[in-house]
């Protein structure tokens, strides 16, 4: 059990999401979109949205580096694993009652305001909740991890983690020992990546290339197209 | 010099009847779809009002179009780059549907299936989008028609600006005329400026501003940086989407639906050739009042021996060359310089122009009294107020206006004087600083207006850009991605994939 949820089923979950990003990226780009409702109702989504975006990709990016990050590149700067803990709780706790109070924010106003209601879509609705429920999960975590800081769990999580990208054999067994509330934050994690691709979070994708096609690679505003190009087959 | 073609159009609001066959049509061909009921390409205002949507001109309040900073940079008026990113989670200057109108359909069959009862059956309305009752419409598409509500809400109207309007308020004093609007496939649009994801583009073979479905992603700042507010997000597929100039119909030569099907005859379409590296710096006058000059200053003369020969050697295919030389737009907006664009102050460098309406005079009662200078009444005594017309189409400058709505009276008297009295008035059209002969030429263009004349639109060379072969057996326009093979070059599933050749960004 263990070992298929922290072993296996996070290769399941990250191929599915590798896998089926770049067919639905190539087979039907149409439908790759942020699906916006901000047109049919304004209220409570200008407060909601941004609170929740920001605060997750605060916490995203603390994720990111927090576990991937190998622990020596922090011991060398001076941060111990008590401390690193502590910060992780405490920093990823603020941001993570700043996502939370924009998500429920957003559920109330996809659940109960008719107009968003009746065109949400199966994986709009249930998303919204996976994502709530992983915030509150998270936030259940913060208390404990607190009081246990001294434990160093982060340290383990931190092995599971880089094993997951390192192929380690017996990888699950780094977190075997830790507590309930860790491991389903974990499993519902993985799961969210495992729907990904089926779902509007595609939009993440595109919400960090664009900034870099935007800004970097497009010279000046305009983009002009043209259909006239070198023949196929230039007159010999 | 780097010439590029426009397909333009100018629009004749002397002779708009405020019909609504242009909007009509255009929606039966184009957003009679899920997501878009609400939006119309193409919509027809009565003015004064405060449009659709509603106070669409206010920009201080849409943040639409164009900004000169103080240090002279242009830029989107809702912000630089990052500023727009930064508004990707929630866009604060997007409208909400409800500025456009909640979008509505009867219950027609309440009518044949209500049960007998004492009083008549009635179809009330339904919301498109949720499906639930509407109680009570508070807002169409066109809910100002021929000067509906109250001056009050109407008097909001931004083309009031520096007029004392209280007075047109009075039933004496009260004026109206129709603005269609649709996209003004600008040159330097503003919606393709703000989208982060370079889905809008604009063409370089016709100038025709398109959005790829496949690369936009629906953070919807097309729909803020449109100062017209003619870009509409569909909220079923959350893509964005605008008036295409019925480019399928353009490529083979033919009209755009609104086009061909205006009762009034009223709609031209035409080339004209332009010099996209002026767009830089017309766009960016200091004086607001001077865009509507630099614009003109964009244009290339297409009888020019040196355009066209430089023209040819930048590959602009012969007929378009032709095509531009015979343009009704040119005329019009170069020649006779009767067309303006729409509220040049957006800095957008609009390609769809419009004529003034020539309007009654003033106070009838005292028609004896008022300025005729010779067969022409002065054109300050019309009824719509020429500072009204020049916030719409000149920002603010009334001179050029004025010259319009001049040589338009004059092209009245002389023709009058010639099919009336048989005499050919030579002094009246020299008093407009033109000649009989232009005005004949203006009468034949503008008020017989054949199809010939109104519309001068070349074929597209498809011969140049796709192979026969390689489009048989494809498939046609469809909705969604019905026909896409996707954006990668290879095929994800094995086999080869259709050497389409799509346009390709320019430099």
């Amino acid at each position: 059990m263990n070992n298929f949820f922290f072993g296996i089923y996070p290769y399941i979950a990250l191929s599915i999401m590798i896998v089926g990003s770049i067919a639905r990226y190539d087979r039907d780009p149409f439908t790759w979109k942020s699906s916006s409702s901000q047109l049919l109702r304004r209220k409570q989504l200008m407060v909601g949205s941004i609170l929740f975006h920001v605060g997750v990709l605060f916490i995203f990016f603390g994720h990111f580096f927090g576990l991937l990050v190998p622990h020596q590149v922090y011991e060398a700067i001076g941060i111990h694993a008590e401390a690193k803990q502590l910060l992780a709780a405490i920093a990823g706790g603020i941001a993570g009652i700043v996502a939370i109070i924009g998500a429920l924010m957003l559920a109330h106003r996809r659940l109960t305001e008719p107009r968003i209601r009746d065109t949400s879509s199966f994986w709009d609705i249930t998303i919204l909740l996976m994502l709530v429920a992983q915030l509150a999960l998270g936030l259940i975590s913060v208390p404990y991890s607190i009081a246990t800081a001294e434990h160093g769990s982060v340290i383990n999580f931190m092995n599971w983690a880089q094993g997951v990208f390192t192929f380690q054999s017996g990888n699950a067994a780094h977190i075997a020992d830790e507590p309930l509330i860790y491991k389903l934050h974990i499993v519902l994690g993985l799961t969210i990546f495992l729907v990904f691709p089926f779902t509007r979070l595609v939009h993440i994708l595109s919400g960090f290339a664009a900034p870099v096609r935007y800004l970097l690679t497009r010279t000046g505003y305009q983009i002009v197209r043209s259909r006239r190009q070198a023949p196929r087959h230039p007159a010999e | 010099m780097k010439i590029r073609a426009q397909i333009g159009m100018v629009l004749n609001l002397d002779k708009c009847i405020g019909c609504h066959t242009c909007s009509v049509t255009c929606k039966n061909v184009w957003t009679s779809r899920d997501g878009v009921e609400y939006a119309w390409f193409n919509n027809v205002e009565t003015k004064p009002g405060t449009g659709y949507p509603t106070d669409w001109e206010n920009q201080d309040r849409w943040n639409g179009g164009w900004t000169r900073t103080k240090s002279g940079k242009l830029q989107p008026k809702q912000g630089a780059k990052w500023r727009i990113l930064a508004n990707m989670f929630a866009n604060p200057d997007l409208p909400e549907i409800d500025d456009y109108y909640e979008p509505f359909d009867f219950d027609y069959d309440h009518l044949k299936s209500a049960p007998e009862g004492k009083a008549f059956p009635t179809a009330r309305p339904r919301s498109k989008i949720t499906g639930e009752r509407i109680q009570k419409i508070e807002k169409g598409p066109n809910w100002e028609e021929i000067l509906g509500g109250e001056f009050e809400k109407r008097s909001q109207d931004y083309n009031f600006e520096g007029i004392q309007k209280q007075i047109y308020g009075e039933y004496e004093n009260t004026f109206m005329m129709y603005l269609p609007r649709l996209c003004e496939h600008c040159l330097n649009p503003a919606c393709a400026a703000s989208c982060p994801s370079g889905a809008i583009y604009k063409r370089e073979e016709d100038g025709i501003v398109l959005i790829d479905q496949e690369k936009c992603r629906g953070w919807r700042m097309c729909v803020s940086g449109c100062p017209y507010k003619k870009v509409y997000y569909n909220w079923s597929t959350g893509k964005s989407e605008k008036c295409t100039l019925c480019y399928p119909r353009i490529e083979s030569g033919n009209p755009t639906v609104c086009s061909e099907t205006c009762v009034g005859r009223i709609r031209y379409l035409g080339v004209m050739l332009y010099d996209a590296d002026k767009i830089a710096e017309a766009a960016n006058a200091a004086d607001k009042m001077d865009l509507y000059d630099a614009q003109l200053g964009v244009f290339l003369d297409p009888k020019d021996p040196a355009v066209i020969a430089e023209a040819q050697k930048q590959g602009i295919p012969q007929d378009w060359i032709k095509a531009a030389q015979e343009s009704p737009i040119w005329k019009m907006a170069m020649e006779w310089k009767v067309a303006f664009p729409l509220h040049p102050e957006y800095r957008t460098l609009p390609m769809v122009w419009y004529i003034p309406p020539l309007s009654p005079i003033q106070n009838a009662a005292e028609a004896g009294a008022i300025g005729m200078d010779g067969a022409m009444p002065d054109v300050k005594n019309l009824r719509i107020p020429l500072r009204y017309l020049a916030n719409m189409l000149t920002a603010g400058d009334e001179k050029p206006i004025a010259r319009a709505l001049e040589r338009m009276l004059a092209m009245r008297a002389y023709m009058r004087a010639k099919s009336v009295d048989g005499v050919i008035d030579e002094a009246v059209a020299a008093r407009v600083g033109l000649s009989g002969q232009v005005i004949e030429d203006m009468y034949r263009i503008m008020a017989l207006a054949d199809y010939e004349d109104r519309f001068v639109i070349p074929t597209t060379h498809r011969e140049q850009v796709e192979e026969a072969y390689d489009l048989r057996g494809g498939c046609g326009f469809t909705d969604s991605n019905g026909c896409s093979t996707g954006t990668s070059k290879a095929s994800l599933f094995g086999g080869s994939k259709k050497p389409l050749k799509m346009p390709q960004e320019v430099r």
